[in-house]
């Protein structure tokens, strides 16, 4: 597999990097998916551009944005007797209210790290006596994995298989972002990996300039270019595909299918931002019996800890950075995150750590 | 501290390190022991010994180059031979589980010995503890290793120096790709082999480096952040000179992890100054596990810690501590 290299030639990229410069353009772009963010820092790419660019973190990690009362239900959960708690290795360190996954699973709570929810279904057919319960987070690129699961789960007869859904889809948060008109934003950065499932059309509303990108250097920095020369134009906000050799117009039809045939939009709670209206992915009524909120209910464990410093919420709405919070690097490092955005790999706060930007 | 340990206390990061300091050092330290080197030097009546000791608990227990029996000599022989030491003598303490079938312990045994014989070294104590099924996964490995250090030179941890090359012997990441790749749920086909391998004959050939340390848990990354730090100086690397293997690229892609973390089995960094750097590459290159060797970076001055990456379209990020648990059990 060569396809990486050539997104990443210094030389193209550097082209590409003086022709944004000669732009002479201002403007404030966010780039709403944490994969950007990650792969921004991991090379370096705000070196590259002049200063009147500022790239803005936003809200495109599944983890950072899902609820405290998600995060306290989904400890709870362990509480649950003979439960096998099947997650994605990322929602482990979160911390709760009280606790955390890994903290549960080190008192001796069953919580497995899953790198799918296949994985998770196979240890509900191969642990018949054990309640698997997946928790299901993420955007439009993880639901019709986990929606296929469940029709499967189905198939099979499970009937210890059970599915947390506090997936999300993502328009309903940028149009959130965009008419709270809390920063100046001139254009967006999409995220690819959720437009190869939509197409670019749910975009359509948005009305900045905007572009949907891929993840190598070159991608990131072609997008840029894009969203500079619309944003100098002025001319009517469109949405530009950088990312045409993995989005297609009408999306992948077939995963929005999966998708819409088990889950149903809903009212979501997001981190930082509160109550989203039809921001979350619930189960159908048809699969209800395969949705863990119905059959375990509210075994949220008692808040604890309460409120802390933790800027998360605001450096999700892109207002503030994790160098604006009194907490990040020293009473929170990834070792001991006090907030999401420190335990993720897509998390701007791990990023950051990361990646030395202190 | 949190309460209790939980995976990530041995992951190699942060974590592990304050559980080294904070319980084991604090409470054991000794002159020998807080150096926190690969191996321990002690002053014996005849000159200099080095001294030390690793578990090996990989999962699985045999992967596509190499298994645990391999794992558990390189290991202990490559933390000798990065301080200098010629490798001489191993214990070897055994953890096995009831119901372990004694086929794959043969099978774990032959390859203790054939990397023995390559190492030429010898297993001369053992323990074997067998406990209940439930109490440990298979089989666990503990070895120790004595080597002694001709003429006393001892290499350390601390001795970069400013303007030396930074050199390391090959690939990165060929071990930990290789064993994710066999794991339970995450099985993905990949021709790629474990670079497990005993690195005392190529170091023997190493004449006059300045600082030496082993690439396993954490890969290229932790060992710089640890030399950076005790040697007292920032250290610039170039990205686009660092060989990765395009099997361990493409998977590290799909997995999200970067190279620069994963583990190895039969690499090594090694600090020697600009005009010996030359002769060093030269005769590391005719050796089998140095064939791809290269220098990637210079120390660039004194200073506190900082290793600097130069990246491959020309960028620059700092490299830092890798934290918490990674994917479990690779070493």
């Amino acid at each position: 597999m060569k396809y990486v290299d050539e997104f990443n030639d210094r030389k193209i990229v550097g082209k590409i990097a003086s022709e944004i410069s000669a732009l002479k353009v201002s403007a404030n772009i966010m780039e709403v998916c944490g994969t950007h963010t990650s792969s921004i820092f991991r090379h370096g790419i705000r070196d590259l551009l002049p200063s009147g660019v500022r790239l803005l973190t936003g809200p495109g990690c599944p983890v950072c944005v899902t609820s405290q009362s998600d995060i306290d239900s989904m400890i709870g959960l362990c509480e649950i007797e003979d439960a096998v708690i099947a997650t994605f290795g990322d929602m482990m360190r979160v911390p709760g209210s009280s606790g955390s996954l890994a903290a549960k699973r080190a008192e001796g709570a069953q919580v497995r790290p899953v790198y799918s929810p296949t994985d998770a279904l196979e240890i509900a057919v191969r642990e018949r006596d054990r309640k698997v319960i997946f928790l299901g987070v993420g955007f439009e690129t993880t639901a019709p994995a986990v929606a296929a699961t469940i029709i499967a789960a189905g198939e099979k007869g499970l009937n210890n298989f059970w599915v947390y859904s506090a997936h999300k889809i993502m328009p309903p948060a940028i149009r959130a972002i965009l008419s709270a008109d809390e920063i100046r934003i001139d254009g967006l950065m999409l995220p690819g990996h959720v437009s190869t499932i939509l197409g670019p059309k749910p975009y359509e509303f948005i009305n900045v300039p905007s572009v949907i990108a891929g993840f190598e250097p070159m991608d990131i920095m072609l997008s840029i270019h894009m969203l500079l020369k619309q944003i100098k134009t002025g001319e009517k906000p469109r949405v530009g595909n950088e990312y045409g050799r993995a989005v297609r117009p009408g999306g992948n039809e077939k995963a929005k299918k999966v998708m819409n045939e088990v889950f149903e939009t809903g009212d979501a709670e997001w981190r930082g931002f509160g109550l989203i209206p039809g921001s979350g992915l619930d189960i159908k009524k048809k699969y209800g019996r395969f949705d863990a909120k119905k059959a375990f209910g509210a075994v949220a464990v008692a808040g604890g800890a309460g409120k802390t410093a933790c800027i998360c919420g605001q450096i999700l709405r892109g207002l503030k950075t994790p160098k604006d919070c009194s907490l990040f690097g020293s009473a929170c490092t990834p070792d001991k995150p006090v907030g999401p955005c420190m335990v993720s790999s897509e998390g701007a706060c791990s990023t950051y750590y990361k990646y030395g930007a202190r | 501290m949190s309460d209790r340990i939980t995976m990530a206390h041995g992951g190699g990061g942060g974590l592990t390190r304050s559980l080294v300091k904070d319980i084991i050092v604090s409470s054991l330290g000794n002159s020998a022991l807080n150096r926190l080197d690969d191996s321990a030097v002690l002053r014996s009546s005849s000159g200099k010994l080095a001294y030390t000791t690793d578990s090996y608990v990989v999962k699985p227990l045999f992967f596509s180059g190499g298994d645990i029996g391999k794992l558990a000599v390189c290991g202990t022989v490559n933390d000798l031979a990065v301080n200098g030491a010629r490798p001489l003598y191993l214990s070897l303490g055994l953890i096995i589980e009831e119901g372990f079938p004694v086929s794959d312990l043969k099978r774990i045994v032959n390859s203790i010995r054939a990397a023995g014989a390559e190492a030429r070294v010898k297993v001369v104590c053992g323990d074997t503890k067998v406990v209940e099924r439930g109490s440990a996964d298979g089989i666990f490995i503990n070895t120790s290793g004595i080597g002694e250090i001709p003429s006393g030179k001892a290499v350390s941890g601390s001795g970069a120096r400013p303007g030396d090359a930074v050199i390391i012997n090959g690939t990165l990441g060929d071990h930990g790709i290789a064993v994710l790749s066999k794991r339970n749920g995450l099985e993905f086909d990949t021709t790629l082999r474990s670079d497990c391998a005993p690195l005392n004959g190529l170091i023997g050939r190493m004449r006059g480096v300045h600082c030496m340390r082993d690439l396993t848990r954490g890969g290229l990354a932790a060992a710089l952040r640890e030399i950076a730090a005790s040697s007292k100086v920032s250290i610039g690397i170039d990205e686009s000179s660092v060989p990765v293997r395009e099997a361990v690229r493409a998977a590290c892609e799909m997995l999200g992890l970067d190279p620069l973390y994963v583990a190895n089995e039969g690499k090594l960094v090694a600090f020697a100054g600009e005009k010996e750097a030359g002769r060093i590459l030269n005769a590391m290159r005719k050796h089998k596990y140095g064939r791809r060797a290269r220098i990637i970076g210079r120390v660039l001055r004194r200073g506190r810690g900082d290793v600097i990456l130069n990246t491959s379209i020309g960028g620059r990020r700092m490299i830092e501590d890798y934290s918490g648990e990674q994917l479990p059990r690779i070493c």
